[in-house]
């Protein structure tokens, strides 16, 4: 062991993010005090970020499991089946701390790493979508960090050239001092040529490959387990700096290598680097590995083996080639203009061994890194405020006096009106296969040389999350399955992204295992298997927590991608239809907290089997041609899933409806929310058609009103209750998010 | 006819035109990387789309002093044709071979969007297949496609006939409101002056087949594929 290393003591493990605890059995593991290198490993191995320490009790209750299902969570994506040899992988990751503390290079770096993750399963990446979170838009600090973040998504995607298909943009006080950047990548891979970071066949060797290493992201992944103070800026060199060039570099000399067949397993350098890689490989081979720093390509002199181990520098791969096939891997990257370097081999012992020009600086069962991590079974509190949340009765507030501009305020409101200033920054079409650009309910795209269509969403309602854990989580599933049923798609699997506060406070830990309950029991109740994802705890500064943010990322697919549908009214004289029940609730709705600023109230009611059935009905009105358009009712409810579809489409068209005359006040009719609800324009000689097939799926519909005239007009019993010229409408919409953020 | 798509570091419009010409016109078609000078086999050379070398430095800068650049204008000499779209314009401008230059968006921001452009010029090579004034649907995707040209430059351009393609509105008014990027008199696209070389911001590669939105971006295909006569070479503006 090298004598130039600080030496290790309780306080230097618990300054690095270790319990007390956790030094004991460390050392009672090693049955020594670990070197400064070890001590290093250890605490990012067993960060909440790597570990998942309080979540994998919780997490062991999701499905994960189905017919479609190639690979499910544990690898760097999920992996699902689309027939034929093709196969769509997919995971949505969550950068959030570093975008607070460098927005542009922050939200980059979350794309950069996402990407690497779907390529390294030997894919082409082919989307990605973001789902963001930020303070009030109105607040300049929140206005500096979407500029930065979305720039830097810009920057790194349309640099990398993957097409941006979607997302969220959301607002709340609660995300002020703690952002969310959510990212979710998707690839095509050949079912024959999947790729996994195993470190299989002790002797072969093993190559770094990539950009040099820094200093940058040194302890990354241990930043993303602690909450923020107020020095929290001043962490800027544990963010990474990405080189989205270098990764389309990497990319291609990836693929190209993998095509020699000389690529046996290959691991992304993210979230703790090559000591992560170097442990996590063979802890899923059951081998072990043996790697010499000197060797690995640094673009700094004089760093350390414990600052070359936890690098989070950008745009790195480790991977494991066939031993006698070393050149063909070299040529590759020297064509791409890429470090490929041999730094060292798989060997059968089941340790990490770290050498520094030959001289042991770590020794480590890979096993006590990583399957042997800690796991918690912390103490959950329900919240004492969840009851005084669900004893607000929203009825009790006045009724709007004016419902139509209640609707163009919320049209316009930052968190409903049309995200064009976000994603005409993104590169949408790159690729060519782009079928449905952002601005519908999903993403869709071509899968070439088949008649199939993928569609792509992310949802969350975090405020419905807040309210009830689990029913919102449920929720946050639903929609996302109703976004892809309106497109025609049928669900394939999920990946999600659970951002939530300190798991250590056990009120924000029974948010947790409520939410996964309900995320379980939606997938179950949808067969939609959970292929991977991301859990990201300590999203608090001062104290203050997120709203508990469940993101839900879905793929779908559409058998004949000719049948695919948007959200947006085409033709006049279509007749309009509203699928699910008319139960809806202003408690946790949009105008709730657009007109009273006010967060409380219960959520309607779910009913998973009945949710099932409206999307079956929706996708078999699809596929038997009957419906133009068909758009999911979420927040704002019926009045703005109408408005939207009249103002969205390429070319602004209005709308008359007639609503239920059953007592209810109107501001519950028109803006109420709830789930398994969706609006679809039937074309004139296909309502008897659809009026028979509703019928075979048993589930509460009814007949509207029609697409056509000079706006949106509502009526009940005979009077209106609602008008709003379409140019009025389009502007609200338009221009909304603008307003408040540029 | 024999197409070339020159494969830069960075570049990723590549195998969208590859699959443009391949799939949808049944054209013989080959990447070319960007360290080859040997350019006989081709008739026309397409410069896609992309972050070439990253854009470090400036968008095309050190793409356009790499091997198959210079080797370009003897491609040029012995009658081949060069199409540059989107990084393809920029380099092609950085190598000299087209006037002016291209600058970072007015807006300052990333443009991924669709535009309008009328057809300035349809007696080259690249757009005889149009009519003169007739409205093209393509879209952009740049963060610096603002053209500029000097005074002097850019008379010599509408006095050459040299501006092919100008940004304009839905109904083929060339204003303001259509320049999606502050570009010089709502250039989107020139020609050189023997009517070989021609950059456009836009995306004709995107713009091929109807499930895409529009086939407008095909009339330069299809015009190219008119312009080459039975004797290898092309017809002349």
């Amino acid at each position: 062991m090298t004598g130039a290393e600080p030496k290790v003591t309780l306080d230097l493990a618990l300054a690095s993010g270790l319990t007390g605890e956790e030094y004991d059995r460390i050392i009672r593991r090693l049955g020594r005090e670990p070197t400064f290198t070890e001590l290093g490993l250890f605490s990012a191995l067993w960060s909440e970020h790597c570990a998942y320490k309080h979540s994998r009790i919780f997490l062991r209750g999701l499905p994960t499991a189905g017919p479609a299902v190639l690979q499910g969570p544990g690898e760097n994506a999920g992996i699902v089946d689309l027939g034929g040899d093709l196969a769509l992988t997919f995971k949505i990751e969550s950068h959030n701390h570093p975008s607070f503390i460098e927005p542009f290079q922050g939200a980059a770096t979350g794309v950069g790493g996402i990407l690497r993750d779907i390529f390294t399963m030997g894919a082409r990446p082919i989307a990605v979508l973001d789902s963001l979170r930020f303070g009030p838009a109105e607040d300049p600090r929140s206005r500096r960090l979407i500029e930065g973040v979305v720039s830097g998504i810009s920057w790194y995607g349309n640099c990398f050239g993957v097409p941006n298909l979607g997302g969220e943009v959301n607002f709340a006080p609660e995300y002020a001092g703690n952002p969310l950047v959510n990212a979710m990548a998707v690839g095509l891979v050949s079912k024959s040529r999947i790729f996994r970071a195993r470190a299989e066949g002790p002797g072969n060797p093993v190559f770094y490959v990539g950009a040099k290493t820094g200093r940058d992201g040194i302890h990354g992944a241990t930043m993303a387990s602690a909450t923020f103070d107020e020095g929290a800026e001043e962490r800027r060199p544990t963010v990474q700096v990405g080189d989205p060039f270098t990764e389309k570099l990497l990319l291609e000399a990836c693929l190209e290598a993998m095509e020699t067949g000389a690529v046996l397993g290959i691991q992304d350098m993210g979230a703790a680097g090559l000591a992560c890689a170097c442990s996590e490989m063979p802890a899923r081979a059951g081998t072990g590995m043996e790697v010499e720093l000197s060797r690995v390509p640094q673009r700094e002199t004089g760093m350390t083996p414990y600052e070359i181990m936890l690098s989070e520098s950008q745009e790195r791969m480790l991977l494991v080639a066939a031993r006698g096939r070393e050149e063909e891997v070299r040529r590759v990257f020297a064509k791409w203009e890429l470090d490929a370097v041999e730094i060292g081999r798989v060997t059968d012992d089941g340790m990490l061994r770290v050498r520094t020009n030959g001289a042991v600086v770590a020794e480590v069962p890979v096993a006590a890194l990583t399957d042997e991590a800690p796991v918690y079974a912390k103490a959950t509190t329900r919240p004492g405020w969840q009851d005084g949340l669900a004893a607000f009765d929203p009825l009790t507030l006045p009724v709007p006096a004016d419902c139509s501009e209640a609707l163009l305020t919320l049209l316009g409101s930052p968190a409903i009106a049309s995200k064009a200033w976000v994603y005409r920054q993104y590169d949408q079409q790159v690729g060519i296969n782009t079928l449905v650009m952002p601005g519908s309910d999903a993403g869709i795209l071509r899968i070439r040389g088949t008649r199939k269509a993928v569609a792509l969403t992310t949802d969350c309602n975090a405020r419905f999350v807040y309210l009830d854990p689990r029913a919102g989580a449920a929720m946050a599933v639903a929609e996302a399955a109703r976004n892809l049923a309106v497109s025609g798609a049928r669900p394939l699997a999920v990946t999600d992204c659970l951002n939530f506060g300190s798991p250590e406070r056990p009120e924000i830990l029974w948010q947790f295992k409520e939410a996964v309950a309900g995320i379980a029991e939606a997938c179950r109740a949808l067969d939609i298997p959970v292929v991977g994802g991301n859990v990201s705890f300590y999203n608090e500064t001062l104290g203050q927590a997120i709203l508990p943010t469940p993101v839900i990322g879905m793929a779908g697919l559409i058998d004949e991608a000719e049948s695919r549908r948007t959200q947006w009214f085409e033709q006049e004289g279509d007749r309009i239809a509203l699928l699910g029940p008319s139960a809806v609730s202003l408690g946790g709705s949009e105008l709730l907290w657009v007109l009273h600023a006010k967060m409380a109230g219960l959520l309607a009611p779910l009913d998973l089997q009945q949710e099932r059935r409206v999307h079956e009905a929706c996708r078999a009105a699809i596929a038997a041609g009957l419906v133009r358009s068909a758009h999911d009712c979420s927040e704002g409810g019926l009045a703005v899933a109408l408005a939207e579809s009249c103002v969205s489409g390429p070319r602004p068209v209005g709308a008359a409806v007639e609503m239920d005359d059953d007592g209810a006040r109107i501001d519950l009719v028109l803006f109420g929310e709830g789930p398994s609800r969706l609006v679809v324009s039937v074309r004139p000689e296909a309502e008897r058609h659809f009026e028979r097939l509703m019928g075979e799926f048993a589930l509460p519909w009814r007949w509207l009103g029609r697409v056509g005239g000079e706006g949106l007009v509502a009526r009940r019993g005979g009077v209106t209750v609602l008008w709003v010229p379409l140019d009025r409408l389009d502007h609200a919409w338009r221009h909304g998010f603008e307003r408040h953020v540029a | 006819m024999n197409f070339g798509v020159v494969v830069f570091p960075g570049t990723w419009s590549d195998c969208d035109f590859h699959y443009v010409i391949s799939e949808v016109l049944r054209q013989p078609v080959r990447y070319v990387w960007h360290r080859d000078r040997q350019l006989d086999d081709f008739d026309c050379l397409i410069l896609p789309g992309g972050f070439s070398y990253g854009d470090y430095l400036r968008a095309g800068a050190v793409a356009g002093r790499s091997p198959v650049v210079e080797a370009l204008p003897e491609f040029m000499a012995k009658g081949g044709l060069v199409l540059g779209s989107c990084n393809g314009f920029q380099i092609l401008c950085e190598a000299k071979l087209l006037p002016g230059a291209l600058m970072r968006n007015e807006c300052l921001q990333y443009r991924c969007q669709s535009t309008h452009l009328r057809v300035e010029n349809a007696e080259t090579p690249f757009t005889r297949l149009m009519r003169p004034g007739q409205i093209l649907k393509m879209p952009i995707s740049h963060g610096e496609g603002k053209f500029y040209a000097d005074a002097e430059t850019l008379r010599r351009l509408r006095d050459q006939k040299q501006i092919v393609f100008r940004y304009c509105a839905e109904d083929g008014r060339v204003v303001k409101d259509a320049n999606p990027n502050g570009s010089l008199d709502n250039i989107a696209g020139v020609i050189n002056e023997e009517g070989t070389v021609l950059g456009l911001m836009p995306h004709p590669e995107r713009a091929s087949e109807n499930a895409m939105g529009g086939t407008d971006g095909l009339l330069i295909f299809h015009s190219l594929l008119g312009s080459l006569v039975e004797d290898g070479s092309f017809l002349k503006r």
